[in-house]
């Protein structure tokens, strides 16, 4: 079975965001591999050292010439070759899984690994719109994974707790915190990525138009009191914040 | 027509539909062609209560009550969701923004090659467009979304919308028939995880514990006490919750849930950038951190800088008299 990972590239979480000209501005940010993605990564990895049977694990990125980087990540922490459809357009998730689908389809996997929410468009669509086009089970918000012969089993999360499931290949899963702990891509293997396959696509091929428009962003802070009180004497401080809860916020009675 | 797909859980429609009727109502009212009536679809089995209660707020209610839709799937929920969105031409789908709506949504909007916005906290028409605004960069940012076709999928984020009011007169209710797809994805067992408190979305005051509070014993002292003294619901950080001190059904966060109670009270909480995108919007935040320097402190409305093991069971005291 072949493996198609899809790896986006996001600002750093901690990264402070800017607005210019009413869209989000990432000049200067550092710029990473989105964290849910990296899961999805390690997990292609270890299913195959756990003795699946991987033929191969691919890396895809849809974006600018910088994304290269993170597909670079990806090629170092082990998967075996990466694929860059290099576009400025910005895709919204329904676009971007016309070009997952059909690279998922052109590659023969069984499959697919996603993150399960965007870091930065914080969408949790992209997983499920693949599934769709490739008439796949999704698995989302997976945290446990094997793979068995054509079947899939594990655990993911659901609205009001967790479930067991089994499904058959191929399938979507999408990958969150708590599933592994990525690895580091070591100094060996950072050099050995250099020479590994990264084919460049051309977004025309896929003939993808953006579904949704982004009119304009905002960073709404809400101004906060930043009221401090003094912890010294524990009581006092209780009785003060009790206070100002009841008669100056008026939230508790 | 407008198609609401009902929330619902336990034999009683959720808040969330109510909010979901008044987003429907929002884009009739901005104006744009997109019309009536506000449909509600009922999938489910024994779900004639539901059905009821969804007729009280809505123009009309579509009930699927069926074996096969005992249980939610994501792709047999989709596959109904699009068929019921074809046969009544509905020019707008809304999905509750749930974990399991933001996980089916997407399959209805490929199904019915329909632009899909995604977790809106605002729905108005713009011209023959449909603009939405959400939250991006774990809700750091608001953002202003909109797409044009003849029929767009959106999901509601729970708690943006005010819940409608019951209607002068019952809506309609009619019988459905599906074609259901069979389910591939089997579940081999399950695990609810039911905090016995005020539901988390639903709170006026939640108090939330993260891993400064010590240890599960602690958390139930000081959380939970303190908790009980304020009739608020119980809240975790993501730590707490791996560490298995609490279950996952408390987490808050970006994989956890979204509150947006009056007052959010975090109690040896760091505030990392994951935690805030949960909470945040929250109308006053207090922080009690023993570290000046915590994350939290920047949000905060009040703030003490104190260990929890001690201005706790002063404020437990304090708020008994
Ligand atoms: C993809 C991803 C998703 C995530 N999703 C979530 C999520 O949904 N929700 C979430 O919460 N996190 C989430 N996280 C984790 C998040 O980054 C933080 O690790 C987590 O929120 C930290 O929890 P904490 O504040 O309880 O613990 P810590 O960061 O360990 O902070 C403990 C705090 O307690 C204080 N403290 C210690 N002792 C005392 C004392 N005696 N009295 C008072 N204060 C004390 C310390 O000063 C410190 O500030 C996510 C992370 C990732 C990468």
């Amino acid at each position: 079975m072949k493996i198609l990972t899809l790896v986006r590239q996001v600002p750093d979480a901690e990264a402070r965001v800017k607005i210019n000209a009413q869209q989000v501005d990432l000049e200067g940010a550092t710029l990473v591999i989105d964290g849910m993605d990296e899961y999805g990564v390690e997990e292609a990895l270890r299913l195959r050292e756990g003795g699946a049977n991987v033929e191969e694990i691919v890396a895809l990125a849809v974006g600018p010439k910088r994304v290269e980087d993170a597909l670079r990540t990806a090629l170092a922490m082990g998967v075996d070759r990466a694929i860059h459809v290099e576009t400025d357009e910005k895709l919204d998730p329904i676009a971007l899984s016309r070009i997952v689908a059909q690279v998922a389809q052109a590659e023969g996997v069984g499959l697919v690994l996603v993150g399960g929410q965007e870091a930065d468009w914080d969408s949790q669509a992209l997983g499920a719109a693949t599934a769709e086009r490739l008439g796949w089970p999704q698995l989302t918000w997976t945290n446990e994974l094997k793979v068995e012969g054509d079947t899939l089993t594990g655990r993911h999360d659901v609205d009001d707790g967790n479930e067991s499931f089994r499904a058959p290949l191929p399938a979507v899963v999408t990958t969150q915190q708590g599933l592994n702990e990525p690895r580091y891509p070591t100094l060996p293997n950072i050099m050995k990525a250099k020479r590994k396959e990264l084919r460049k696509d051309d977004l025309a091929t896929y003939g993808v138009q953006p579904r949704v428009r982004v009119v304009n962003s905002e960073i709404q802070t809400r101004a906060r009191l930043n009221r401090m009180i003094d912890g010294k004497d524990p009581q006092a401080a209780a009785q003060q914040l009790l206070d100002l809860l009841r008669n100056e916020a008026k939230v508790i009675a | 027509m407008i198609l609401i797909v009902a929330e619902h859980a336990g034999g009683q429609l959720a808040k969330s539909t109510l909010e979901m009727v008044t987003a429907a109502r929002a884009v009739l009212e901005s104006g744009g062609g997109r019309e009536g009536p506000v449909t509600i679809l009922v999938l489910g089995q024994n779900v004639a209560e539901v059905a009821n209660a969804a007729a009280a707020v809505a123009d009309q209610v579509l009930v699927a009550d069926l074996p096969g839709l005992a249980t939610y799937n994501a792709e047999v929920w989709a596959a109904a969701t699009a068929q019921i969105a074809q046969e009544g031409e509905a020019s707008v789908v809304i999905i509750g923004g749930s974990r399991s709506g933001r996980e089916y949504a997407p399959r209805v909007a490929v199904k019915l090659d329909a632009p899909y916005l995604e977790d809106a906290i605002a729905l108005k028409a713009n011209g023959q467009a449909l603009q939405a605004q959400r939250y991006t960069y774990l809700a750091r940012v608001t953002e202003t979304v909109e797409a044009e076709a003849p029929v767009i999928v959106v999901t509601v984020k729970p708690g943006s919308f005010a819940p409608a009011a019951p209607a002068p007169a019952a809506g309609e209710q009619y019988d459905v028939e599906l074609d259901l797809p069979a389910p591939r994805v089997e579940v081999t067992g399950r695990s609810v995880e039911k905090s016995s408190r005020v539901a988390l979305t639903e709170a006026d005051v939640i108090v939330t514990g993260g891993r400064g509070v010590g240890s599960p014993e602690n958390f139930a002292t000081y959380v939970e006490g303190l908790a009980d003294r304020l009739g608020a619901g119980v809240g975790a950080t993501r730590a707490v919750v791996d560490a298995g001190w609490r279950p996952y059904a408390e987490q808050v966060g970006q994989t956890g849930k979204t509150v947006q109670p009056k007052a959010y009270v975090a109690l040896g909480v760091s505030g990392a950038v994951q935690h805030l995108s949960g909470m945040g919007k929250s109308k006053y935040i207090v922080a009690i951190n023993k570290d000046a320097e915590a994350p939290i402190f920047k949000v905060a409305d009040y703030g003490i800088v104190g260990d929890v093991n001690q201005i706790v069971p002063a404020l437990i005291e304090a708020a008994r008299k």
